[in-house]
């Protein structure tokens, strides 16, 4: 197995230069250096002089993939690539426009993107599952029929209406939770408590009806009916051995998604002024910063491919008839 | 799996439970844990964290937000006084130029500026100002600074400006102002002023060009300003410095009261300049040492910034000079009193205008602004159009504030277009014309919620050559109607467009239909409604309008090159003289070939002329009677459609006090008041948690489950 993940963490590679590549020149094609000096420097006051100084101070002065003027492998070195791209293998980010190590930001926004990712995960992942187990426990009943619809009426609903309504009602109206905002230690929770509980909400009509579905096809399977016909209890043979089946494409969803818990959620947090990693990306798409916006694509893209190897090895830890060579 | 379901579950209750268990010792929704009962402390948001706190580099608004309440520069704007005055900061006095003429000798005081060779500004500042408490000043027993020469690793447990144990102070000196004028030139800063200042200080250009040249020779070692020379900025004595100003530049004054000019210690930038220091963003850039009355003691734009009271401030008096209406605004009452009165600022991020507006109204913000999602709920109008409170606003004793804001919106036509440019007659009739069609009254009250007055030509209220009323209007768009001013008839329109050749809309000699070019940033559907009114506007004349809707980067382009035809565009006053907006007309700054600030093109010999002349007169009547001339040729020109001068509306609750909006000075947190006693109150009887929805959800829970539980038992008893 571990020559597998290595193998797979070696084709990650060219991956991610494909992927650099492609950001780098997507964001180009829109916003030259030029550009994005102007953007910087303001409406005011901006002279060529300031422009050019600003390039030198960032390191946008060379050419973008090619240096004509150097010779040998300064060629393709002495570029705005290389000088931007290589440093990020080794997960070197370097600084975004406004001269913050984005490194040090990454790393210090990562715990309240995850304190807030986490526990919806988590959470959302058990009442997802609870909520479609008792629809399978309750199939072809009025129970299961409401759950559905109600399923589709949640998955109806825009995500940012959860976000006002839940800010309005229980914060606004009822004066239960702090409407926005984060703090540290034992103080955090109460910060924490709102975005959860709208993020859990929100994710239950898609998430339970998925699982459902998936429920239904494996309690149709002949190992259910051997099962009951033992004698086990419903109850026994939806969580002992209908879950344990399902575990499989519940598994391809979810730990894919794990790694990216880091990434943050873009609405959650500038809603509740979550200091994250999803806020940090929005604030340098807008400023067009794209030192930051590189990093974080890189990132996206690095934690993608962990959670897609961490797919596969769930599966043989999950069922042993998977094996990884 | 049910087990570990189980054990999660009590968790995640037990952690619910304990997270409003802390918050029960105030309201549960006090978004700040732990803040103590009555605190001197105001809280405020930002919605947008600032990109630089280096004076020589910020220039944005919501930085000097912070930079003003840090960083001294010699002069300050008076707080309550009208039309905005300097007074002194650190400076003993407001300085007054000597003028010289090539050779140095003195120059009497009316001197017309063509025989101005040079403008001497000298400055002394007060003895005794001590800098903020910072590691950067801090000796040993032997005198030698303890934190300049450090190891990475020693910084290596550092992560903000306090984990430093010892801290220290300094006296303030002249040689620290020159050392930030030096600043400003140096390459690696990109100062946005440095080109315009080094069009005026005497020797900026060339130290720009001997640090850059160092810069290159040794990229990897930090400048030394203090060895590179400066002729236009030197130190006289150690509370007196000099700067020189190139020819006669009267509006320098006001530069003086910028950050820019904030004095900046070399021990601050030595002190950052240490290896893995940047690493931890601890650079100047974010962690600002000054000697105002407040330093930046938390600093996590991020999440929030905390400026806390500067023990070492050298202390100030609230002034004791205003107009009645001040007096009887209560503006006076705290006249002579020492300044600053809150302990601390809190600022905390809040990108979005609900929550931000939510906090407001349940007292934990002191003040807002009014987003249009708002506005209805803050403000209505009398019937004669005076904005009042709502009665719930006025019941939770929160008070408006408004202002006119120096700045100015319009619509700009590039003069170098061959339909709507140059500056013949016809061309002149057709610019009029359109400026009567384009309704701003309407716009104003439409999409403004009635945040604004129609302007009358390029300078706002509130700077010298404005002229208030019927007095002050521009006669080619407005008229007086018994003392009213009046927009002029779409009859009158029409017939100036005929009289330009487009009769009913067309051209008088091919008959094709007008066809006008609107360049704009705005775009989506929240502009639709906007620009549907542009062009709703032009069909009133029967001219077609073309909306061109791009980005910034698209529509910086095509003004610098001159691509667009009509385009909307505004300006915001660096400092209260005319000349900060007529020199956006002024022929040597067209943005093509010069890429100057004229984005219109406008280049008339008369105009060019009187404002050679009047920017470097002192206000009075004769400086009046010059402006005068000149608006009368912007606005027969009408180079732009003179839109609208916003006007600002702001909220503050009734325990805040010492609030008068001053759109120049940016260090007005001194003056603020709070009184935290009726703030306690006001807020515990505005957040008295409400618990039957929690009943009631709980209740609806079982109401739903106890079916399900009835209807499983009876299902597994049957399968037994």
């Amino acid at each position: 197995m571990l020559a597998y993940i290595l193998r797979r963490l070696l084709y990650a590679i060219p991956i991610l230069i494909g992927v650099n590549l492609l950001t780098f020149a997507l964001f180009f094609v829109v916003n030259t250096p030029d550009d994005m000096a102007r953007l910087q420097l303001g409406a005011k006051h901006v002279t060529p002089d300031a422009i050019a100084r600003w390039k030198v101070e960032h390191g946008y002065d060379k050419p973008l993939l090619l240096n004509a003027r150097a010779s040998g492998s300064a060629q393709l070195t002495d570029t705005i690539f290389f000088k931007h791209s290589a440093a990020m293998f080794v997960f070197e980010f370097g600084k975004g426009d406004d001269g913050r190590n984005i490194g040090n930001e990454i790393r210090t926004r990562m715990g309240p993107s995850l304190a807030i990712a986490l526990p919806v995960f988590v959470i959302g992942l058990l009442v997802n599952i609870t909520f479609a187990l008792l629809m399978v426990f309750f199939r072809s009943t009025y129970l299961d029929l409401w759950g559905v619809v109600l399923c589709v009426v949640l998955m109806s609903i825009s995500g940012l209406f959860y976000i006002i309504a839940g800010q309005y009602f229980i914060s606004k109206l009822w004066n239960l939770l702090p409407i926005s905002g984060v703090a540290g230690g034992i103080d955090g929770l109460r910060f924490i408590v709102l975005p959860v509980l709208i993020g859990v909400v929100a994710g239950i009509g898609s998430g339970a009806r998925w699982y459902r579905t998936i429920f239904l096809e494996e309690i149709g399977k002949d190992y259910v009916r051997t099962a009951r016909a033992k004698g086990l209890s419903e109850v026994r043979v939806l969580f002992r051995h209908v879950l344990k089946n399902g575990m499989i494409p519940i598994l391809t969803g979810a730990v894919v998604v794990l790694p990216l818990l880091f990434m943050g959620s873009l609405i959650t947090e500038s809603f509740f002024g979550i200091p994250g990693l999803g806020s940090y990306t929005i604030d340098a798409i807008q400023a067009q910063d794209f030192a930051v916006v590189r990093a974080m694509v890189f990132l996206g893209s690095f934690l993608y491919i962990v959670g897609l190897i961490l797919t596969d090895i769930s599966y043989s830890w999950v069922d042993p008839r998977v094996r990884l060579q | 799996m049910t087990r570990i379901g189980a054990t999660l579950l009590k968790t995640v209750l037990l952690g619910i439970g304990l997270s409003l268990l802390a918050g029960c010792s105030d309201n549960w929704n006090n978004p700040y844990p732990g803040s103590a009962t009555q605190a001197n402390v105001l809280y405020s948001a930002f919605s947008e964290r600032p990109k630089h706190l280096d004076p020589a580099r910020s220039y944005a608004s919501n930085e000097v937000e912070f930079t003003g309440q840090i960083y001294e520069p010699p002069l300050q704007y008076h707080f309550l006084k009208r039309p905005y005055t300097l007074i002194p900061l650190t400076a003993e006095g407001v300085p007054q130029p000597r003028y010289l003429d090539a050779t140095g000798n003195v120059l009497p005081d009316n001197t017309p500026a063509a025989r101005i060779a040079e403008s001497v500004y000298e400055v002394r500042i007060k003895p005794g100002v001590q800098y903020q408490p910072h590691p950067a000043f801090a000796r040993d027993a032997a005198g030698r600074y303890r934190y300049h020469a450090m190891k990475a690793t020693e910084v290596a447990g550092k992560t903000q400006v306090s984990d430093f144990e010892y801290a220290g102070t300094r006296e303030l000196v002249a040689a620290d102002y020159v050392y930030q004028i030096k600043r400003l030139a140096n390459p690696k800063l990109s100062s946005p002023i440095f080109g315009l200042m080094a069009e005026h200080i005497v020797g900026l250009k060339a130290l720009g060009e001997s640090l850059e040249q160092a810069a290159r020779a040794q990229p990897d070692v930090e400048l030394s300003l203090n060895d590179f020379p400066l002729a236009g900025a030197e130190v006289v004595d150690r509370y007196t410095y000099r700067i020189r100003i190139k020819g006669k530049y009267p509006q320098f004054i006001y530069w003086l009261a910028m950050p820019f000019f904030a004095p900046v210690p070399w021990e601050a930038e030595r002190f950052y300049a240490q290896p893995g220091m940047a690493e931890k963003n601890l650079t100047l850039d974010w962690q600002p040492v000054g000697t105002g009355p407040y330093y930046l003691a938390e600093n996590d734009p991020n999440r929030r910034m905390v400026l806390k009271k500067n023990p070492h401030f050298h202390g100030e008096t609230y002034p004791v000079e205003g107009d009645a209406a001040d007096q009887q605004a209560g503006l006076l009452a705290d006249a002579g009193k020492s300044l600053p009165f809150v302990d601390a600022a809190v600022f905390s991020l809040e990108k979005e205008t609900i929550p931000y507006w939510s906090k407001f109204l349940q007292g934990y913000y002191d003040s807002s602004g009014i987003s249009s999602d708002s506005f209805d709920q803050a403000v209505q109008f009398s019937a004669g159009g005076d904005p009042k409170l709502t009665d719930s606003m006025r019941k939770r004793d929160i008070r408006l504030f408004t202002t006119v804001e120096t700045s100015i919106s319009y619509v700009g036509f590039n003069m170098l277009d061959p339909v709507v440019g140059g500056l013949g007659k016809d061309r002149q009739k057709l610019r009029q014309a359109l400026s009567i069609a384009f309704d701003y009254d309407e716009f104003i009250s439409i999409f403004r919620n009635g945040r604004g007055i129609p302007a009358q030509g390029p300078i706002p209220p509130g700077l010298f050559g404005y002229v208030d009323g019927v007095a002050g209007l521009n006669p080619y768009v407005y008229e007086n109607k018994g003392g009213e001013i009046q927009r002029r008839s779409l009859s009158t329109a029409r017939k100036l467009l005929a009289e330009a050749g487009y009769p009913n809309g067309r051209d008088a000699k091919t008959g094709a239909p007008l066809v006008l070019y609107f360049d704009t940033m705005a775009s989506g559907p929240d502009a639709k409604s906007r620009l549907d009114w542009m062009k709703k506007q032009l069909d009133k004349l029967n001219v077609q309008l073309v909306v061109r809707g791009t980005d910034y980067n698209r529509f910086q382009d095509k003004i610098r090159k001159g691509n667009a035809q009509m385009f909307e565009w505004g300006w915001n006053a660096d400092y209260p003289d005319p000349e900060n907006f007529f020199f956006l007309l002024y022929g040597p700054h067209k943005k093509i070939a010069t890429g100057g600030e004229n984005a219109a093109n406008y280049d008339n010999p008369e105009f060019n002329r009187l404002f050679e002349r009047m920017k470097d007169m002192d206000n009075g009547p004769e400086r009046q009677q010059l402006i005068d001339a000149m608006l009368e040729i912007v606005r027969r020109d009408a180079p732009w459609i003179y839109a609208y001068y916003p006007k600002s509306f702001g909220l503050r609750h009734g325990w805040v006090h010492n609030v008068k909006p001053n759109l120049m000075a940016n260090n007005t947190l001194k003056y603020r008041r709070i009184d935290p006693a009726l703030r306690d109150t006001r807020r515990a009887e505005w957040n008295h948690p409400v618990l039957w929805p929690i009943v009631l959800l709980v209740g609806a829970l079982v109401i739903v489950i106890a079916p399900a539980v009835i209807a499983w038992r009876r299902r597994e008893r049957k399968t037994a």
